[in-house]
């Protein structure tokens, strides 16, 4: 205490040798610390404005699409025009197929008559001059909207003889004249509508006859290349549903066996050691080359159908197998092994002490692994396009095993479709829902994460 | 401890190799019942290592070997008939971390019957919990909240809900790796205590680097040192007068 009370300002004043060499080095430190704060900072920030031009441009794109140029038209349901037989009834001594076959000669017969005749006619009554331009005239409404008028009968035939207001998608063209896609200043040799519908649009569209109303065509119909505007996503839209399902049934369970078996059962030795080489390889196998597997292997020798979703989840399986293997194993190897023990010191045999307190710790791990795996699926291209599910198909299939096409594949073929002016929007479109699917698939991952997790 | 008791291990030449590593020297020891018998060494002297082969809990350590012969009730215990699943039920562990399911007490207490299949009802499941919670001192304690999460009970408890995991399945023997060294002072003589009070109908070995407790609870004491055992005798006699050099070296502190 003395000592201290004699000279109290030298035991301050004079840090020692060390201390010196810290105070002169604490700069440096705090210079390079700031740097990887900023950098840090400098890559999220950079990142994050990255996503937002890209979410901006698609959904400033994309949106619009899903509204479409849309004409309110009284459909008179002419029996004049509609002359067919009257729906035929299951007599009591008839058999099942032979009603079914009735059914569908009456169908047949429906579908020669002249629906397009309904909306020229009802045209004619909101044009005056209609007449005189008849190849224009049928051209007005897509095509693809007197099959809606068909369907509308065969589900209720009472309808011949009744007037109904419908809005009918116009023409791609005129939805891209209207919208403003496509210069008004040139010429006529390259506008796509004649002068004579130009006039005509811009005159219903002024009457409120067109409006821009939100259509359900992009998510009911499935793509097509006649009724450009009624194209739609649904029959690519299940083509990755049932891929996914595919993946989800084969590739997760799979992948959690085998990751199981290889982190807790198996012997470590050369074999093993191989095999755990060779996942970690196939994980990082170009993608196209399991579309190539595909094709020569699963169509080639096992004769399965081409452009089917079962060939495409197949490939997809084989190309998840590795993500989910690898997700499940480190989710494994980080559960404690004092929890393992204190079952096997119980009595618990190793299975179950594995699947009694093991597994439950590390299934959030597991599904997040899993589903994460399933979006990259999702989202896969390249071997799609090798298994033939590029082809065009104008169907929405009711089994994994008929043709169809997928979702990231349909925005392939759109961006390259000829009318730009009208699929650029469409394409986007396409865009936000395979990205909400993305969306809503991490999303469930990050739920189911949060609900199994449990905290020791 | 007098030497008329049973045995109820007997253990012959005991070896064991992690690899190329020999890490016990031929080990011959007799455990008698109903005794506490403790073993104390320096670290790495193989203590816990000849612990874990009461039980078998080696064979989950890859490349470890065991050779020589371990007796329970003058059964072989490495013979193919026996299970290691029955040889587990028979001969329980608790180990140096509190390591409770992250379940519920309940749970927790009643997995080791359930999967023995020790009760029919789910009354004679409450009735096994409640009593091994009871002889592990734990009852009053937890009695209100058998539902909620064994993690989540302080250290000393989750020790003390280990041990009754480990009663709930009647084993005959309870082997303990320092089962309180990550335990405060206060929850160390709480499960000491109970270690007297277990000795009643349960063998007891316990490994423990704490020279004081081994003389407080234990009626025998062995002394191991880089794999060999040095010295086996009543518990008394090891620390007043050891007959070894070594012995003598390391309860006075001398190294260790």
């Amino acid at each position: 205490m003395t000592i201290i009370a004699e000279n109290p300002i030298k035991a301050v004043a004079a840090p020692s040798q060390v201390q010196q060499k810290v105070i002169a080095s604490l700069a440096k430190r705090h210079r390079t610390e700031n740097l990887f704060r900023r950098l840090g900072l400098t890559a999220v920030l950079i990142s994050l404005g990255l996503v937002a031009v890209l979410f901006i441009n698609i959904f400033s794109k994309g949106l619009p699409a899903f509204w479409q140029s849309a004409i309110t038209l009284e459909i008179y349901f002419d029996p004049a025009i509609i002359k067919i037989p009257p729906m035929p009834q299951q007599r009591v001594d008839e058999s099942d197929n032979d009603f079914r076959q009735r059914h569908i000669e009456w169908q047949t017969e429906i579908g020669f008559v002249n629906f397009n005749r309904l909306i020229t006619d009802s045209l004619q009554k909101v044009l005056p001059d209609a007449g005189k331009h008849r190849r224009d005239l049928a051209r007005v409404v897509t095509s693809g909207e007197r099959f809606a008028l068909r369907d509308m009968v065969v589900a209720d035939p009472s309808i011949i003889g009744q007037t109904r207001t419908l809005h009918l998608l116009t023409d791609a063209n005129i939805d891209v004249w209207l919208k403003g896609n496509i210069d008004r200043s040139l010429p006529d040799a390259q506008q796509q509508l004649s002068p004579k519908m130009r006039e005509w649009v811009d005159k219903l569209a002024a009457d409120g006859v067109i409006q821009n109303r939100f259509s359900l065509a992009l998510f009911m119909n499935p793509d097509s290349r006649s009724s450009l505007a009624s194209a739609g996503l649904a029959g690519a839209f299940m083509g990755s549903f049932y891929m996914m399902l595919v993946v989800i049934l084969l590739a997760v369970p799979m992948g959690v066996a085998a990751a199981i078996y290889l982190e807790e059962f198996a012997p470590r030795n050369r074999i093993t050691d191989l095999v755990e080489v060779n996942i970690n390889n196939l994980a990082a196998v170009p993608s196209i080359v399991f579309g190539l597997l595909g094709a020569s292997v699963l169509i080639g020798w096992f004769n399965l159908p081409m452009s089917a979703p079962i060939v495409g989840g197949l490939v997809l399986s084989l190309m998840t197998l590795p993500t989910v293997i690898i997700a499940t194993r480190s989710t494994l190897k980080a559960i404690p092994p004092s929890i393992r023990q204190a079952a096997l010191g119980l009595g618990a045999s190793k299975m179950q002490a594995i699947f009694h307190h093991v597994l439950p710790l590390a299934i959030p791990g597991i599904l997040t692994g899993a589903i994460l795996g399933v979006a990259q699926a999702l989202g896969e291209t390249a071997p799609l396009l090798l298994i033939g599910m590029k082809s065009f198909v104008a169907s929405i299939p009711a089994s994994p095993f008929e043709q169809a096409s997928a979702l990231p594949v349909q925005i392939y073929l759109w961006q390259g479709n000829e009318l730009r002016n009208f699929f650029e929007a469409r394409t986007s479109a396409a865009i936000i829902v395979l990205l909400l699917m993305m969306i809503s698939l991490n999303g469930l991952a990050i739920w189911l994460r949060k609900k199994y997790e449990k905290r020791w | 401890m007098s030497n008329s008791a049973p045995v109820k291990i007997s253990a012959t030449d005991v070896k064991v190799f992690y690899g190329d590593n020999q890490a016990l020297h031929g080990i011959s020891m007799d455990v008698y019942q109903n005794e506490v018998i403790s073993f104390i060494g320096p670290s790495g002297c193989g203590k816990s290592t000849f612990l874990r082969c009461m039980n078998r809990m080696n064979d989950t350590i890859e490349h470890c070997r065991v050779t020589g012969s371990i007796l329970l009730d003058g059964r072989d215990i490495h013979e193919p008939a026996l299970d290691v699943v029955q040889l587990r039920a028979q001969v329980g562990m608790v180990f140096q971390k509190p390591n409770p399911f992250p379940k519920s007490i309940y749970e927790n207490i009643a997995y080791g019957p359930k999967l023995h299949g020790l009760a029919e009802r789910k009354a004679d499941l409450d009735d096994i919990v409640e009593s091994s919670l009871r002889r592990a001192g734990l009852w009053n304690e937890v009695k209100d909240r058998l539902d909620q999460p064994g993690t989540g009970l302080s250290g000393g408890q989750q020790q003390r809900l280990c041990i009754a995991r480990s009663i709930a399945v009647s084993p005959e023997v309870i082997l303990m790796d320092e089962p309180c060294s990550a335990l405060d002072p206060i929850a160390t003589s709480i499960i000491e205590e109970l270690i007297d009070e277990l000795k009643q109908n349960f063998t007891i070995v316990i490994v423990t680097h704490n020279m004081q407790q081994a003389a407080r609870v234990s009626d025998r004491t062995a002394f191991f040192h880089l794999g060999n055992l040095i010295e086996i005798g009543n518990t008394n006699d090891v620390f007043t007068n050891p007959q070894q050099k070594r012995t003598e070296d390391y309860i006075t502190g001398r190294y260790g």
